[in-house]
């Protein structure tokens, strides 16, 4: 008999495994799921890893053909990105994304208020409208913005920007937003009308502290699609109100040469994303799960 | 405190096939306890909603005081709301909970801080005031519910289900404490709920509806001895009312094979109504006594004190009866007389479905 029938057989030996088969079988499908939750954590932070250590190299050193993983780290890339009049950018990408950003929400959230709270007969339609404008593409609309914008006398002119991100954000935002405020129990209006509390005050006391984390969420959403927007900064920008994706592209030179420069820069670029992240983590985690926990 | 006054009010949800509250006619005293009871669906919640504002009175009108409430916003009205699921502002402490309404209301910290307090101390809820809504149990969270209704000193108190997420045993002492705190405030109270026990030991009279119509208006005890239709007795009562089918005779109406004998008003008023429905409630049925009926037993629900008998009339297998027995009673299987005391038969005209005599 060889060791293949062997193993086929069905005895007390296959009871065992019956008996504890729901736990282990548990545990192998959470070892499972550990390392695929690993290799994708990995894959996805390992580009950024990259980038930060290449920041820290010279440009030699960047370009050696075995790439290199232990090296004498040097700040003299970040040098060079700060003293090449990165702060304009900066400073426009900030005004840009924190303006738009607030006037997306001032709009979104009475917006998102009323076809949640207050729907209507074409409620859906407004809806499906709003997401429909997402689905043209940018590039078929950059031609007449382009015109507009040239014939308002407002290319290269940093509160362009602040309408388009506006605009831009504005569907998702309010979608967003609904989704928090259909999580709002009717009965918690009501139960502020019968208190005697305006609408506003009803909004203001007991909805909004209800809904934060959802506008942390939007909030962030935003700021990230403004920051890092780069296809109207760099079509309707030039000197003044050009932003810091632009100001990167400016490091990719046609030789490629600039490699630790370019990721030094893009380093910087990536940071205040990064750190608005870190800082509304809690609430960001609590408001793209708030559809699924009550 | 006030009187409140359904005087014909309807309410007809859009798309649906019948109103949801249908014609409504109500008068509730200063001061009175009502209770709004039926099955799903009937539109006492709908009622409720609409004397809250928080439904459109489509036609008819109600009252508060004597003023039209039609077209009167909620938060004009003067009315406190308890819901079903207490509705507490979880971002808000208890206090605040408790306090918003008169901070609505323009009424100074202090004053306020003053009332909540009191209304806390009613309630057993002083050391809860810097909690929020989510480190509270349920029985706290309906007595929050509660406080936030009677701190306002309303008119008029609108109560739908408060007890219905509570467990049982909490649910009959709060039972008691709400009808205590209610007589205490005498608050003009409309308490809406599902359960017929609640309403009959809470309210001053009970309002029993069915599909969006009021089948009855009255005390608990008149509701239980005198139900006004076949819906309100086997509504009412738990076990349910027994019923039979019935014919008039001479000297008594035919119930099966047994002569059952009510008393000579009823059967004077059942003269010229073709089939009845004999009413008999469990309590008023004795194993073994005059034996008119005979039963079948098939279960025997022993509660301690005492138990129910369910089974079916012998002559009769697809009916069936519940005898309230003492702590002796027959086994599953066993064919056994009952005796009915014709003092507290109820007679229905079959089509009708309504009371027939007194």
């Amino acid at each position: 008999m060889s060791a293949d029938s062997m193993t086929a057989q069905p005895g007390p030996a296959t009871a065992e495994p019956a008996y504890a088969g729901p736990r282990a079988r548990r545990r192998n499908n959470s070892l499972t799921w550990g390392i695929v939750g690993w290799v994708v954590g990995i894959l996805f932070f390992f580009p950024v890893l990259w980038m930060v250590l290449t920041s820290f190299k010279t440009e030699a050193q960047a370009y050696t053909n075995t790439p290199t993983l232990i090296f004498s780290p040097t700040l003299s890339q970040y040098k060079t990105v700060f003293s090449s009049g990165l702060w304009p950018y900066v400073a426009n990408s900030a005004f840009a994304t924190i303006v738009s950003t607030i006037l997306v929400l001032a709009l979104a959230t009475p917006c998102a208020f009323a076809l949640s709270l207050r729907p209507v007969k074409k409620t859906r339609d407004v809806l499906f409208f709003f997401i429909s404008t997402k689905m043209l593409p940018v590039v078929a609309a950059i031609i007449p913005i382009y015109i507009a914008a040239r014939d308002l006398h407002m290319l290269d002119n940093i509160f362009t920007l602040v309408i388009l991100y506006t605009a831009m954000n504005l569907p998702i935002a309010v979608w967003m937003m609904r989704s928090f405020f259909l999580e709002v129990p009717g009965e918690l209006l009501e139960a502020a009308e019968m208190d005697g509390a305006p609408l506003r005050r009803t909004v203001v006391e007991v909805i909004l502290p209800l809904v934060a984390p959802g506008l942390a969420a939007t909030a962030l959403i935003c700021c990230i699609f403004s920051w890092n927007e780069f296809f109207f900064a760099v079509n309707l920008t030039a000197t003044r109100a050009a932003t810091v994706p632009v100001f990167l592209v400016g490091f990719i030179s046609s030789e490629g040469l600039y490699f630790a420069q370019l990721a030094a820069a893009a380093t910087v670029a990536t940071l205040p994303v990064v750190l608005a992240g870190w800082v509304a983590q809690r609430q960001l985690v609590r408001g793209l799960s708030f559809g699924a926990i009550k | 405190m006030a009187e409140v006054t359904y005087d014909h009010a309807t309410c007809i949800y859009p798309g649906a096939e019948r109103p949801a509250v249908n014609a409504l006619d109500l008068a509730i005293g200063d001061g009175e306890f009502v209770v709004m009871v039926g099955p799903s669906g009937c539109g006492k919640t709908t009622a409720l909603r609409m004397l809250a504002g928080l439904e459109e009175i489509d036609d008819g009108s109600i009252r508060i005081d004597g003023k039209d409430m039609v077209g009167v916003p909620s938060r004009e009205r003067d009315i406190a709301m308890v819901f079903q699921n207490y509705a507490l502002y979880p971002s808000k402490t208890v206090g605040e909970n408790m306090g918003f309404a008169l901070k609505m209301q323009g009424v100074d910290s202090g004053e306020r801080a003053r009332r909540v307090r009191e209304a806390a101390r009613l309630l057993d809820l002083e050391d809860f005031l810097d909690r929020k809504p989510r480190n509270l149990s349920g029985g706290q969270r309906q007595r929050v519910a509660m406080g936030r209704a009677i701190v306002r000193e309303p008119k008029v108190f609108c109560m739908d289900e408060p007890l219905s997420n509570l467990d049982a045993q909490l649910r009959v002492s709060t039972r008691t404490q709400i009808a205590e705190l209610q007589r205490r405030l005498a608050v003009t109270t409309v308490y809406v709920t599902h359960d017929q026990v609640e309403a009959m030991t809470m309210g001053d009279r009970v309002a029993v509806m069915r599909l969006g119509q009021l089948q009855q208006f009255t005390s608990p005890t008149e509701l239980y001895d005198r139900p006004a239709n076949v819906f309100v007795a086997s509504f009412i009562g738990s076990p349910a009312m027994n019923r039979f089918d019935g014919v008039l005779e001479s000297g008594g109406v035919r119930a099966g094979n047994a002569l059952l004998r009510p008393s000579d008003q009823q059967l004077h008023a059942a003269q010229g109504h073709g089939k009845l429905v004999v009413g008999i409630r469990p309590e008023h049925l004795s194993v073994g006594g005059s034996g008119e009926l005979t039963v079948k037993v098939a279960l025997v629900e022993d509660l301690g004190s005492d138990s129910f008998i369910y089974g079916s009339l012998a002559d009769d297998a697809g009916s069936s009866i519940i005898v309230r027995s003492g702590r002796e009673h027959p086994r599953p299987g066993e064919v056994i007389k009952v005796g009915v005391d014709a003092s507290h038969l109820h007679l229905f005209d079959a089509d009708s479905g309504e009371r027939v005599g007194d």
